[in-house]
């Protein structure tokens, strides 16, 4: 860092480089050292919340669980070790394997589909010319939607019989499936569900969109561009890096996915006990046997997992996008 | 100078989120000595509870009876149902409530833990006289020989049939009544109208998984040994219970349209199955009579007590008890209280209440169901009248004398497992991937492994 001053004449940048190092020497002639450590010391004490907010709520229990993932522990009694017995019960838990096959099966559907769909929201809620305030905040409005309202509601929005989704459906002729209660039709009701929450991913999308530079779309229509090529060549390039956060984003939240599902298909006695193992999500999963099966150590072990899982895939993103991601400035 | 105000500023954020984090905390009453000053009023000693609510009368009357009694004090309420995760954290926190609100059916699995503790002494010191409670109340809360809870609520099934399917079919309530399983096969033929899709008339619902042990029981049939330790799924009278359950919904068709016609229908609503004619009989918990007294009282439907396949009368009681988790900070008070709100004449005033209430405002009372027989029995001489509603009455009347039939599983280290093992296979053969005999086998061998692992990890 300090090398050029060291070796040689200064770079083109002289003037601007020379100033901030004189500056520099000016601040600490004037007791800069003394500035310089109560700024730390302020900016300690403003990060101090976050700081202990993370150490107790994430690092605190993340290490914790990891203990807790090499133990025998009812919440009750003092955990017992039984070292990585957890870790070889996983492999050999049917269970287990239907709540990652339904889960991977959910996110692949709704992953894509959402983020689709919210872009299409956005380039419509872009192209506006008034009113944009009003449908972007409308198209927001689903997020609020407490989980629990969610899932209760799509409830009776996707029953076979009576659902409004296939009384729509009806309309155009399409005979809807038993999205609740068939287990072929259970994942695909629960990805259209998610859609109720697309809006997030549509604003970012939009904030993008206002941020590609005008003159592009200029030069690629002197160029010929159609519409087409325009989206495909000036657009997409220039929002990668919004596709790319709301993509891993989007795949951790779908491969944690639990409020909704757990109260179409787990929130209470009746439809707990005749769902069957459709719904079962992984963290629908690990919750049970975490506080109704009280395994919390087994539990422990099905959350590391799930978090190496998802260190996995993001790795992998990581670098397929490395290849495919445009970044501004660099 | 600098450097102490440095330090009060790095100081007061760190005490600053600290007092916020503390605020989160706590479930119970808490600890120390601030908290014995607060939660004494007058002497008395402020109990606090979890997974109870105060939606009626008759919770209101038995908690102002513990409050005023000698003996009694302020109960600080925590309303909503019993929340599993909120209470095994206040348990792990050491910060429980002094007593808690759970289904009968969960009282085992804690016990085994040591989240509740055992009763017995505070049984004998309060002088709480067990043999007032209905023996399945009590068996649920047994477990090795000890009482881990006192029995409030006695819940049971009703069998209720749609006058106009039944006349339709061209049966008679007796007929859709019967013990005989063959006959029900014959009245659920008759009165289910189309099938899958086209699904208009339920013919007889038999509510499974979740009555499978109800079922067993009517044929002879055993899912679990009397000391909660042993499964036995695999009996050959519960594959036949199951096989002959399934085969009832089969009729109408795929499972899966079968579901979503039974959860398509306005439940506890106007439009519910018997205002709008769409079911002809299904076995449905005591308090859905109350549901209809309050929405539908004459939709025309008869209720009737449900047989074994000898033709005597059988059923399956569950229901909520009061139980004291390890480490609350007021035991014996909340023993107190347990008494207090199971005792007969607690229950006799909040009953009364709530029928004058109900009575006032142009509703029907048609009885309150305790685990405590003599409060029962006081109830039923004391508080209830007829409505002058035939059906509802009848209804009153099949309930109180189907209380004495009741069966129940008894209280196993492992209830939560147990249950999920065994709807699990109802849920399979329903859903077609396997056979009776498969699923429950596939069951029987889940079950006892969670039990040997519960009981491996008591020791």
């Amino acid at each position: 860092m300090t090398a050029p001053a060291a070796s040689g004449p200064p770079p083109t940048s002289v003037p601007v480089a020379t100033s901030a190092r004189a500056g520099s020497r000016r601040a600490r002639g004037w007791g800069g050292a003394g500035r310089g450590q109560r700024e730390g010391r302020w900016a300690l004490a403003f990060l101090s919340p976050w700081v202990i907010g993370f150490v107790v709520f994430t690092a605190g229990p993340m290490v914790a669980s990891l203990v807790l993932s090499f133990t025998d522990y009812d919440l009750v009694n003092s955990p017992r070790l039984v070292g990585t017995q957890n870790y070889h019960d996983l492999v050999s838990d049917p269970r287990l394997l239907t709540s990652m096959r339904n889960t991977v099966i959910y996110t692949v559907l709704h992953v894509p589909l959402a983020m689709l769909l919210a872009l299409g929201l956005a380039l419509v809620l872009n192209r506006l010319a008034r009113g944009q305030g009003f449908f972007r905040t409308l198209v927001y409005l689903p997020v609020m939607t407490p989980p629990v309202a969610i899932g209760a509601m799509f409830l009776l929005l996707l029953n076979g019989r009576s659902g409004l989704v296939n009384e729509v459906l009806s309309w155009v002729g399409i005979t809807g499936p038993a999205w609740t209660t068939d287990p072929a039709w259970i994942k695909p009701g629960l990805v259209l569900m998610s859609l109720w929450t697309i809006g997030g991913t549509a604003v970012i999308y939009l904030a993008a969109l206002k941020d590609v530079p005008v003159q592009l779309h200029e030069a690629a229509t002197l160029d010929g561009a159609n519409a087409w090529q325009r989206f495909r060549n000036v657009t997409l390039p220039m929002i990668s890096g919004t596709i790319y956060f709301t993509l891993i984003v989007n795949t951790i939240a779908s491969l944690q996915t639990f409020s909704e599902v757990y109260t179409m298909y787990f929130g209470n006695a009746a439809t707990a006990s005749s769902s069957g193992d459709a719904a079962l999500m992984y963290a629908v999963y690990l919750f049970q046997q975490a506080f109704q099966f009280l395994h919390m150590g087994y539990a422990s072990a099905m959350a590391w997992l799930l978090f190496l899982i998802i260190l996995l895939i993001t790795v992998v993103q990581v670098r397929v996008a490395r290849r495919r991601v445009y970044y501004e400035g660099g | 100078m600098g450097r102490s105000r440095s330090r009060s500023v790095v100081g007061a954020g760190t005490a600053l989120t600290a007092v916020t984090l503390a605020a989160c905390g706590g479930v119970g009453g808490g600890g120390g000595g601030s908290d014995q000053a607060a939660s004494s009023s007058g002497g008395k000693v402020t109990i606090s509870t979890m997974g109870f609510g105060l939606p009626d009368e008759i919770a209101t009357v038995r908690v102002k009876t513990y409050e005023n009694s000698a003996k009694g004090g302020p109960v600080k309420i925590t309303e909503g149902g019993f929340d599993e995760q909120q209470f095994l954290a206040a348990v792990a926190s050491g910060n429980p409530p002094d007593a808690v609100h759970l289904d009968r059916a969960k009282v085992g699995t804690y016990a085994a833990r040591g989240a509740i503790v055992p009763m017995d002494d505070c049984i004998a010191k309060s002088g709480i006289d067990m043999s007032q409670y209905r023996k399945p109340g009590v068996q649920q809360v047994t477990l090795d020989g000890k009482v881990y809870a006192i029995p409030e609520f006695y819940g049971m099934r009703l069998l209720i049939s749609d006058d106009a399917v039944v006349k339709k079919a061209g049966l008679t309530t007796k007929q859709v009544a019967s013990g005989d399983w063959d006959t029900i096969t014959m009245v659920n033929d008759k009165m289910t109208q189309g099938s899958g899709r086209n699904l208009k008339v339920i013919g007889y619902d038999p509510r499974i998984p979740e009555t499978l042990p109800l079922w067993a029981a009517a044929n002879g049939g055993q899912m679990l040994s009397a000391d909660g330790k042993t499964a036995s799924l695999g009996d050959p009278k519960v594959v036949e219970a199951l096989t002959f359950t399934t085969n009832l919904v089969k009729r109408a068709g795929k499972y899966s349209e079968f579901k979503a016609t039974r959860e398509g229908v306005d439940f506890f609503g106007k439009d519910n199955q018997y205002a709008t004619d769409t079911v002809g009989a299904m076995p449905i918990d005591d308090f859905y009579l109350n549901v209809l007294a309050d929405v539908s009282p004459k939709a025309g439907f008869t209720v009737s007590p449900i047989l074994d396949r000898q033709g005597k009368q059988i059923n399956y009681s569950g229901g909520s008890s009061w139980a004291i988790p390890k480490g609350a900070k007021h035991p014996e008070e909340a023993c107190e209280f347990a008494k207090v709100m199971t005792a007969a004449d607690t229950w006799v005033a909040a009953a009364k209440a709530r029928a004058e209430a109900l009575r006032a405002e142009g509703g029907y009372y048609l009885g309150t169901n305790t685990g405590n027989k003599v409060a029962d029995e006081r109830i039923r001489t004391e508080v209830f009248k007829p409505t002058g509603v035939p059906a509802l009455d009848n209804g009153a009347k099949v309930l109180q004398q189907a209380q004495d039939s009741a069966v129940t599983l008894p209280a196993t280290y492992a209830g939560s497992e147990f249950e999920k093992a065994y709807t699990d296979a109802v849920t399979r053969v329903l859903e077609g991937s396997q056979t009776p005999a498969q699923a429950l086998k596939q069951a029987q061998g889940e079950a006892q492994k969670a039990l040997d692992a519960a009981a491996k990890s008591r020791q």
